[in-house]
């Protein structure tokens, strides 16, 4: 197929213009101009100007449910949502039911990530079960074809635990995501620790809940020189301890989400279950500090944290109900916002959203230089659209941005070649 | 009282949700049906033909009886539902349990919970009227007028007054509907506890965190102790219940600060020799029993008011 007339943005190669890219055999052929004669016979063309023609995004951090939690979401449904959102790549989460921290879940997922509207890369668990006691075997998940280890969900509370997987994790040259929560400071809290939950009788949990175990980790990865990746970055003063340590020249990176750059504590309006997560949604101030850390630097990456849930859990008294909200048709356009006020420029985008997600992961895509798998997603910046239920390719609707009217949009996602979604005409 | 007053609300949910004007109209209406209850027969056909649904999730004698006396004294007819004889411990969630309810078509449901915002989510599934009887650490806006009431009765109004609350302030609802609904009505409210039992941004209500006991109570018209929330708490808050009567509790000699005339109130059950010294408590200060008193007034004429009066 060959694209043309877009504005190809690919931080790898520097390139921000107007280019045609040329697919073949599921990879670049050629950027730049293409000419009529060097157009394989049967090649579609499609006309892209006035949008932009980006390395597919990849989101290292979501649930897809499966196995255990079907009825939430599977690994079919949370892929086309991720072809929806304009993702040609997500990393999922162990904490599915059994949890995955063995070869055979791993390759369970891998077996059924198998003509996904994704690439479906697998996260596998740091302790055994999750539970925080013993390391569980890295070396064969690997094998099977985990790309990182997280205990996401909940923290590794024993720091020792934490020191030995980091240390163990280099034999397999395995990155460390960490789940940065100090419980006893976060345990039995449903929402921000602040006027809020004041105001509403919640129990609170404090920012240095997360600020704590954030330096922790920090710490360790400093003492064992292996990097740490720390997720879904929620406050300020996180923000503050991963660029300083970064500026130490600590191997730290670290992700937050859209909604901790869009929404505050506020948002959990009168009990909102939709805008229950964990870590909680935090004051404006740490809103704010989040945007400074997109734009200098010191946050690597936007995932979703994509947390699929049925209205049995969500439709809840809310200290009862479950944490998280959906995200993967909804980061794009809540990213772009940042790009239309003037935060950061499409280039810095691109690097969050697809360039640092697969270098911190070490994985393919994130380019679209050529030779390079053609993971590719065409990005309408001006599209209007109203985020209905309706229209929802997940099968949970828990979000806080249902019925908001968004602008920006993929508009269409080709994975290796293949069309995972599209709304040009 | 103004003759274009109408009392709007379908339900009670919390202190923070009502006026001045609607404060001021259910004191009043409360006033007016005091006196059934010291009738040789203590019923009125007021909401005959009415259902009301008690619906306890967590133990509470007093306040599931003083509701249930002020439905009856205004003759609904009333059902307890409590968690043990509920489905709850079978799985069976708060909204199956409302859809349920709903079908057989009550009037007022009063519910008792104790997730904070639990009413709110019942209104989201009910077409009757939802009265919280106490949602976690939220609100006990019933609780919080009957205080009122109280308040007015002993000291005529609330401009000016000095209301001093002293104890478990984080976890208890009727501190909430105190401090929100006392400063509404103009009265300055000193809040004083072990700072572990202080909530974050408690001056958003209007309250004034005192650091000593002593600094609150100092010229109180109003001094109230609040019960020791052990069950909401997760864990300990304090040393020893020895240290807190000795640092916090309401006796005699912190009263000295206060107004000779001031109100000894509590929210009850006491915590008696912990909160407050039992002979403060049944002192000639003491108008503990006249908030039970008040707190059948004050539900009859929410009840009542929520069937649109009348
Ligand atoms: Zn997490």
């Amino acid at each position: 197929m060959l694209l043309q007339n877009g504005r190809v943005i690919d931080p790898s190669s520097g390139l921000d213009g107007q280019a045609d890219i040329l697919v073949v055999g599921g990879r670049v052929k050629a950027v730049g101009t293409v000419k009529e004669r060097d157009l394989p016979p049967g090649c579609k063309t499609y006309d892209l100007g006035g949008l932009w023609v980006t390395p597919g995004l990849i989101d290292m951090h979501v649930h897809l449910r499966e196995p255990g939690e079907e009825y939430k979401e599977t690994i079919a449904s949370g892929t086309m949502a991720a072809a929806a959102g304009g993702f040609t790549a997500v990393a999922c989460m162990p904490n599915t039911s059994p949890i995955n921290d063995s070869q055979g879940v791993t390759s369970l997922i891998l077996a059924r990530a198998v003509g996904a509207s994704a690439r479906v890369y697998p996260v596998g668990s740091i302790s055994k079960g999750a539970k925080g006691e013993e390391l569980a075997e890295f070396g064969e998940m690997k094998t099977a074809g985990v790309v990182a280890l997280s205990d996401d969900g909940v923290p590794v509370v024993n720091s020792q635990l934490f020191k030995r997987a980091l240390e163990y994790s280099g034999n397999y040259d395995l990155l460390l995501i960490s789940h940065s929560e100090e419980i006893f400071l976060s345990r039995g809290g449903a929402m921000n620790d602040g006027s809020v939950s004041t105001r509403l009788g919640l129990r609170g949990i404090p920012s240095a809940a997360e600020s704590i175990a954030v330096y922790r980790d920090i710490a360790l990865a400093e003492y064992t020189g292996r990097p740490v990746h720390i997720a879904h970055v929620s406050t300020g003063e996180a923000v503050d301890l991963i660029r300083r340590a970064k500026s130490k020249g600590c191997r730290v990176t670290a992700e937050t989400a859209p909604h901790y750059f869009t929404l505050t504590d506020q948002d959990v309006g009168n009990y909102n279950t939709n805008a229950k997560m964990n870590p909680p949604l935090r004051s404006e101030k740490d809103r704010l500090e989040m945007i400074r850390g997109l734009q200098d630097g010191t946050i690597d990456a936007i995932a979703t944290d994509h947390a699929p849930h049925s209205r049995l859990e969500k439709d809840k008294e809310f200290d009862q109900a479950a944490n998280g909200i959906i995200g993967l048709e909804t980061s794009l356009p809540l990213s772009l916002e940042l790009v239309r006020v003037g935060i950061i420029d499409p280039v810095r985008l691109i690097e969050l959203m697809s360039v640092n997600p697969a270098r911190i992961l070490g994985v393919e895509g994130g380019t679209l230089k050529e030779g390079c798998i053609a993971d590719i997603t065409v990005i309408d910046p001006e599209k209007k659209f109203v985020f209905a239920a309706e229209g929802i390719r997940s099968k949970s609707r828990n979000s806080p941005f249902i019925d908001r009217e968004l602008t920006g949009k993929a508009v269409m996602t080709i994975l290796g070649g293949r069309i995972t979604h599209s709304e040009l005409a | 009282m103004q003759s274009d007053y109408v009392f709007r609300h379908k339900h009670l949910l919390s202190m923070e949700d009502l006026s001045v004007q609607d404060i001021s109209f259910i004191l009043q209406t409360a006033e007016s049906f005091k006196e059934i209850s010291t009738r040789a027969i203590k019923k009125v056909p007021t909401l005959r033909g009415k259902t009301v649904i008690n619906l306890f999730f967590e133990p509470s004698t007093r306040t599931r009886l003083s509701f249930e006396v002020a439905a009856k004294r205004l003759s609904a007819d009333t059902f307890n539902i409590s968690a043990s004889t509920s489905s709850a411990t079978k799985g069976e969630t708060l909204v199956d349990t409302a859809r349920n309810l709903e079908a057989m078509h009550p009037d007022i449901i009063i519910l008792r919970h104790s997730s904070s915002g639990s009413p709110d989510l019942l209104t989201h599934h009910l077409q009757s009227s939802v009265v919280n009887a106490g949602d976690g650490t939220h609100e006990h806006p019933s609780q919080g007028l009957l205080d009122l009431m109280t308040v007015k009765e002993g000291k005529g109004g609330f401009a000016g007054l000095k209301i001093a609350i002293i104890g478990d302030i984080a976890h208890s609802r009727v501190a909430h509907s105190d401090i929100i609904g006392f400063t509404k009505m103009g009265a300055e409210v000193f809040v004083c506890g072990p700072a572990t039992m202080i909530p974050p941004y408690l001056e958003q209500f209007g309250a004034k965190v005192c650091r000593s006991v002593q600094d609150a109570v100092a010229d109180a018209d109003v001094v109230m102790a609040l019960r020791i929330q052990r069950e909401r708490q997760l864990d300990p808050l304090i040393p020893s219940l020895r240290e807190y009567a000795s640092f916090f509790g309401v006796n005699e000699k912190l009263l000295n600060l206060a107004k000779p005339d001031a109100l000894i109130m509590h929210p009850g059950p006491i915590n008696r020799g912990v909160e407050i010294d039992p002979g403060v408590a049944d002192g000639p200060r003491s108008v503990i029993l006249d908030q039970v008193t008040n707190g059948v007034a004050i539900r009859m004429a929410i009840l009542y008011l929520l069937m649109g009066g009348d």
